[in-house]
């Protein structure tokens, strides 16, 4: 929790220093594009959240924003350049699928500086942004770890891209990390927004003797599922503990506001480069939901130990030694995996049961 | 495998099943009186929608589902003004109408995301809920699947041994004889269509009551063209339409269910499981059927009155 406190103070302080120059222009005019509805507790719920945070901190200095529901593709291409045409500075483009059509967009309009999420390309005037959930995931698994009976933990995932198999790697390193007996059993629903199919998937997982469950899906029904059958529960994107007050053992937390404070700050300061950042717990775009008072406290300190040594550099989720699903070493010890490799990461790790669709 | 888990697997079927059968049925109905409603998807929304409002400001289920029932059908109204009094095409209306539901129940539910409410509970009936293997499954559900079962029976009844499913059939074959017999083709479509969103309403009520008591945009995920494919495949019959939701959510369930147990099987070959078993297991049975004529005849076409 330390990071952000400083980043936010270190923001105010510019601010308060700043302000005199732009107090007389016009305000800076940022737009936003969503890919799905915003009140769905889920990835756009977060950067629309993200959004009203800077919305207010910058005051009249800035002017939002937002297009949502906007499908990947030409529709999205649409969309961007409307908003470019009619005066926006900033453009954040939130879904992976945006990255081609700004890029096009960007093309045209080399005064309008472009933000994409999670994408890899960039350009004069377009840079990108992803957030490191993979090690909320790292901690989550560690709560998953000690609070499992069954040594079983259940997975609902939707695809198996890499963004999703690190997800599921880092927690079963998380896991095994404080309870190397216990496996992972991952569900494949194949649809990010199915909260009935997410749901039947969790029941199936429980009955396959899971105590402890979690997912990679839009909708909280898995959380929820676990509040009706008695296990536990863990959340993603934003806190869900009122979908399971009982059932919530914490949750993997998306916060954007600190990468888009940054960004509409350097382009405030006329400093604002077109760089790829991947913010983490560090930079506080991943955090973590109050911990279920069920954890032993001996846990919770652990749990903070891990976090506050990933925070420093101290410790990698993916450092060596690591084994693939066959037992077979991948990383060496005194090794960790590049970002690179992260990004393209497509096995699994040991302690995760059944085999990896191809 | 052991019993207990047969047991499991037949229990998620009848869940999953129930919103299938429920859309399906009522689909199947306005069909057999000549009107095909694309508006499934979107009368699903917004029956789901409306029951968890209901349920939620009144704190009393039966409030919940009789508030999906009722929206459904409400909103179907619309779809019978245009589609039946204004004689406009069916299918562009029946699409509008899902791409309307889409959006309006996103509208209603905004203040709703979030919030949870207790559910429908099982309501296990004594005795027979302890038979071996089916007894979980049938008789060890909530009052909706119930509710399905009981729908379902009637609506067999009433299609194949009364006076008002002759009439509901002869209005979907041959308006204009159903006309001169002195029948009244639009009310009839009217009922049809209206009981049509009544059921939609219905299936969503049971998603966002029983099956995951909370509102989510778009919670439905494609239940509504999968019922509106299991009315075809089961070439409009009351008994086929009850054997393709479940074979389609037997193998639903099958998928998930394989997955743990670890088989090397493609989970995108398994997603395929339900479509493809229910194809092959209704392409079947229509074999048997013979040729006779599987559609009802003026399925899609307008009725203009004739004086």
């Amino acid at each position: 929790m330390k990071a952000p406190t400083l980043i936010s103070l270190g923001l105010s302080a510019a601010l308060a220093l700043s302000s005199p120059l732009h107090a007389a222009e016009d305000p800076l005019k940022v737009g936003f594009v969503y890919v799905s509805p915003i009140g769905d507790a889920g990835w756009t719920y977060m950067h629309d959240r993200a959004r009203k945070i800077v919305d207010k901190e910058f005051g009249d200095r800035v002017e939002t924003t937002y297009v949502e529901s906007v499908s990947e593709g030409s529709d999205s291409q649409r969309v961007i350049r409307n908003l470019s045409a009619n005066g926006h500075d900033l453009i954040f483009t939130t879904s992976f699928g945006y990255m081609n059509p700004t890029l096009r967009v960007a093309r045209q309009f080399p005064n309008v500086r472009y933000e994409h999420a999670t994408g890899y390309k960039t350009a004069e005037n377009v840079g990108n942004y992803q957030a490191r959930a993979y090690q909320g995931r790292y901690l989550a698994g560690m709560a998953a770890g000690a609070m499992t009976e069954t040594d079983t933990i259940g997975y609902v995932a939707g695809f198996p891209i890499p963004e999703v198999l690190r997800g599921i790697n880092a927690f079963t390193l998380g896991v095994r990390e404080v309870n190397p007996d216990a496996s992972v059993s991952v569900s494949w629903i194949n649809s990010w927004h199915d909260p009935a199919k997410e749901r039947e998937s969790a029941a199936s997982l429980i009955r396959q003797d899971a105590d402890v469950l979690t997912m990679h899906a839009d909708s909280p029904a898995v959380v929820q599922a676990a509040q009706d059958e008695g296990v536990y529960g863990i959340g993603y994107n934003s806190n869900m503990k009122s979908y399971g007050p009982d059932a919530h053992l914490t949750s993997v937390m998306m916060h954007w506001e600190p990468i888009y404070q940054e960004k509409i700050q350097a382009v405030l300061n006329d400093s604002w480069e077109p760089e790829s950042i991947w913010y983490g717990l560090s930079e506080g775009v991943v955090k973590m939901a109050p911990m279920h008072s069920d954890i032993p406290e001996a846990v919770v300190e652990r749990i903070n130990t891990h976090r506050d040594a990933l925070i420093n550099g101290d410790r990698e989720v993916f450092q060596g030694p690591i084994n693939n699903q066959d037992g077979e070493e991948i990383v060496a010890k005194g090794d960790a995996l590049k970002d690179q490799q992260l990004l393209e990461i497509n096995w699994y790790v040991e302690g995760i049961e059944g085999k990896l669709p191809n | 495998m052991s019993m207990d888990i047969i047991e499991n697997i037949l229990f998620a079927t009848i869940r999953t099943g129930t919103p299938l059968l429920l859309v399906a049925l009522g689909a199947m109905i306005s069909e057999r009186s000549g009107v095909l409603n694309l508006g499934q998807e979107g009368m699903i929304l917004v029956g789901a929608v409306c029951a968890f409002i209901g349920a939620y400001t009144t704190d009393s289920l039966l409030i919940g589902v009789a508030s999906g029932l009722a929206s459904g059908a409400l909103f179907s109204l619309i779809f019978a003004v245009i589609a039946i009094s204004l004689v406009s095409s069916q299918i562009a209306t029946g699409l509008a109408l899902t791409i309307f539901g889409t959006g309006l129940s996103a509208f209603l539910g905004v203040d709703y995301v979030g919030l949870s409410i207790d559910g429908l509970d099982e309501q296990p009936i004594p005795l027979l809920h302890s038979i071996p293997l089916i007894g979980k499954a049938f008789f060890a559900q909530d009052l909706l699947v119930y509710g399905a079962f009981i729908l379902f029976a009637s609506i067999y009844y009433v299609m194949s041994r009364t006076r008002l499913g002759l009439i509901i059939r002869a209005v979907g074959e041959a308006p204009a004889v159903a006309h001169s017999m002195g029948y009244r083709v639009i009310l009839v479509r009217y009922a049809t269509v209206m009981f049509g969103g009544a059921m939609a309403g219905l299936g969503g009520a049971y998603l966002s009551l029983a099956y995951t008591p909370m509102w989510t945009e778009g919670m439905s995920a494609g239940r509504g063209w999968i019922a509106l494919a299991l009315v075809v495949f089961a070439s409009w019959r009351t008994e086929r339409v009850l054997i393709g939701a479940w074979l389609f959510a037997f193998a639903s369930i099958l998928h998930l269910v394989l997955q743990g147990f670890g088989y090397d099987i493609s989970p995108n070959l398994l997603a395929m499981l339900p479509y493809l078993a229910t194809i092959i297991a209704l392409v079947m049975m229509m074999q048997r059927a013979g040729t006779a004529q599987l559609a009802p005849r003026s399925l899609g076409q307008p009725y203009y009155p004739q004086n």
